[in-house]
């Protein structure tokens, strides 16, 4: 027997690969139970018949720098170089709802995002946009219902019925908590406030996804495969338990529901986790909800390529890797997919890096041919047997989530937080130790630095959002104003639908940070119970 | 022999309001685990709170991690707050997304190191024991 170059074989998150599999790796696994044909249940091989023969996934770049402005006509190029959908980035302060002229978000407006203080803002931001037309996914989660509210109030003024809006708000806080951080109600009131947008959206929008239920941020912040899929798997099950107890039929709601995953390095890996994630989430919602309707089971998502994978030495490898994670997106039948750019562990993208990264998503679609055949990788005895082996890990979270006493409990003890950090220590001492290696980083070194051109956002974009904001105070009905925040209070005092009080606040320009303060003093702040 | 020394005292923490603090935590996890005493702030801190902070616990370095962009206003922040309030013995250090070309600024503005990506942690454990030899 040849001698093998290292001693033990793992996949990205720790799991034993053996040399080769073959049918002895599947002997409990039953094509009938466990594979079914593609639209059928349990959905493992996608949730349509025909997948990317009939449509291709939604080409969906996040993009926002800057102003609205900024944002406006970066979303207009990204239309013309052929995207498909889009996708809001917001800076810390809008994701944190604080307005630009907060003193707390000095030095970061229009950073990491664009900056959205009020309707105004909404207003410039989709200027010329059709909303009818193209859906728009919008990456916000503590605020989330003020968002949408402002979105809605723009398309009401165009005249646009709701039910012609199609799209998603993240509004995913459990997500928050345990990993990207960006937090302002404590869990049980803001579980209730999605929950509140889940049910005005199943009147009001059906083509909206109210949710989009997000394993990425826990993958960035250091995640497992495994871990990944079963605190977002289980974080779904407790919205949907609380959409439940507060009295809606699943079916009216659970079709609406949407996922995001990551996409990192280890490909086959990859594409059975989103196997595995299909195949965990229909059965569950068989087992915890007996739906009638079958696309109350079917798990619908959106992916990300890794942005913790790229590199900033050598920044044109993020190319090849990004390409990789792409592919294996695609294999494992995403819905949606963006694609990071080369320049995005520096800054965010400059025009040129994002069209290429957009063209890479092009070259798979148009000339890769991975495309014609639904599930291609099925009945592999690998990815078959690893597909088993992520959904029976993640299951063992499941008993463990239960026997905590779900999942706001598990948080509040800090349990999936540490969990997260013990596995990317494990993953940084591996790169540290060159058990794992990094091409440009712990490998094939280059001493000169290569610089690539990075996107710089002035000092004049906080100026200029502080003067506007400014402005539109001085410009608004003081009473009507704040006529609009008392009944704001009142009613998320007492549990009543939010969604019409926070319609009439925006178009009363109350600002984000006005009516995130004035829920604040209702719902009170979270503390995070700090993990190290 | 090894000379007995008091360990080193660290503020670790977040500055600005991005959550992204995996680096930050293994950062200090890795110090403490070389004998630091590690004060640990948490998240979403304010350049005041900061130094309150490293006041009251009377540490010797203030290590903050930013990926937010921010830097460029943030950490001057910490070293003008640091002067008003006579503590500019305390030695600043920071870390996460900095560009190449802030960093010289940084430098001359009185950060006395900056870890960009994928330093290895040795780098900043080594550094922040250098510290201790130096005082």
């Amino acid at each position: 027997m040849m001698k093998e170059r290292k001693p033990r074989y793992t996949s990205l998150s720790g799991l034993e690969i053996d040399q080769v599999y073959t049918s002895d790796h599947l002997t409990d696994w039953s094509p009938e139970q466990d594979l079914g044909r593609p639209g059928a249940f349990p959905y493992t091989r996608g949730i349509y018949p025909t997948m990317y023969r009939s449509r291709l996934w939604t080409m969906r770049q996040f993009a926002g720098f800057g102003s609205a402005d900024d944002t406006n006509q970066r979303f207009k190029y990204l239309l013309a170089q052929g995207q498909t959908g889009l996708s809001v980035a917001f800076d810390l302060p809008t994701l944190m709802g604080l307005d630009s002229d907060d003193p707390r978000a000095r030095g970061e407006v229009g950073y990491c995002g664009v900056a959205i203080s009020s309707l105004a803002d909404m207003e410039r931001l989709f200027d010329g946009i059709p909303l009818d037309q193209v859906t728009t996914s919008m990456t916000i989660n503590g605020p989330a219902a003020v968002i949408f509210a402002m979105y809605l109030a723009v398309a009401e003024k165009r005249g646009i019925p709701f039910h012609h809006l199609g799209g998603t708000i993240q509004n995913d806080i459990l997500k928050e908590y345990i990993a990207q951080k960006e937090w302002l109600f404590p869990p049980e009131p803001h579980i209730a406030l999605i929950v509140d947008t889940i049910t005005y959206c199943a009147t009001h929008t059906p083509k909206w996804h109210p949710i989009s239920i997000s394993g990425y941020h826990i993958r960035e912040a250091g995640s497992t495969a495994v871990q990944e899929l079963a605190f977002t798997l289980y974080n779904g099950v407790t919205y949907v338990d609380a959409a439940v107890k507060a009295g809606l039929d699943v079916d009216t709601f659970a079709p609406q529901l949407s996922f995001f995953f990551n996409v990192h390095n280890d490909f086959f890996e990859e594409i059975a986790k989103f196997r595995a994630a299909r195949r965990l989430w229909a059965r569950e919602m068989e087992r915890r909800y007996h739906p009638k309707n079958p696309r109350s089971l079917q798990l619908r998502c959106h992916a990300q390529t890794a942005g913790c994978s790229l590199t900033a030495q050598q920044p044109m490898n993020n190319v090849v890797r990004t390409t990789l994670q792409a592919l294996a997106a695609v294999l494992g039948g995403t819905q949606s997919l963006h694609t990071n750019s080369m320049d995005e562990t520096l800054a965010l993208p400059t025009e040129e890096a994002v069209t290429l990264a957009l063209r890479t998503q092009q070259v798979i679609a148009a000339e890769s041919e991975t495309v014609n055949c639904v599930d291609p990788l099925g009945g592999s005895y690998f990815v078959e047997s690893l597909t088993n082996r992520l959904e029976e890990g993640a299951l063992e979270y499941f008993s463990t989530l239960e026997r905590m006493g779900g999942m706001v409990r598990a948080i509040e003890q800090g349990f999936p937080q540490r969990e997260i950090l013990d596995a990317s220590q494990r993953y940084q001492h591996e790169i540290d130790q060159r058990e794992r290696h990094i091409v440009g980083v712990t490998d094939h070194v280059e001493q000169e630095r290569r610089s690539i051109p990075l996107l710089k956002i002035g000092p004049e974009v906080e100026q200029e959002q502080v003067a506007r904001l400014s402005d539109l105070r001085k410009s608004r009905d003081p009473f009507r104003m704040a006529g609009s925040l008392e009944e704001l209070q009142e009613m998320a005092a007492c549990h009543q639908s939010l969604m019409p009080a926070l319609m009439e606040a925006v178009k009363a320009k109350a600002t984000l940070g006005e009516i995130c303060a004035a829920l604040k003093e209702v719902y009170g702040t979270y503390r995070e119970p700090v993990v190290l | 022999m090894a000379v007995a020394t008091t360990p080193i005292r660290v503020l670790i923490g977040k500055v600005g309001l991005d959550g992204h603090d995996r680096g930050v935590k293994l950062v200090a996890r890795a110090l403490r685990d070389a004998g630091v005493e590690i004060i640990y702030t948490g998240l979403h801190q304010t350049p005041e709170q900061i130094v309150a902070t490293a006041i009251q616990e009377d540490v010797q370095a203030i290590g903050l991690s930013i990926h937010s962009g921010a830097h460029n206003s943030l950490l001057p922040r910490v070293l003008e707050l640091l002067k008003e309030r006579g503590a500019e013995d305390v030695t600043l250090f920071g870390g996460g997304i900095i560009p190449d070309d802030d960093v010289p600024r940084l430098k001359a503005a009185g950060v006395q190191m900056l870890f960009q990506p994928a330093t290895p942690m040795q780098d900043i454990v080594t550094f922040v024991k250098g510290l201790q030899v130096e005082r």
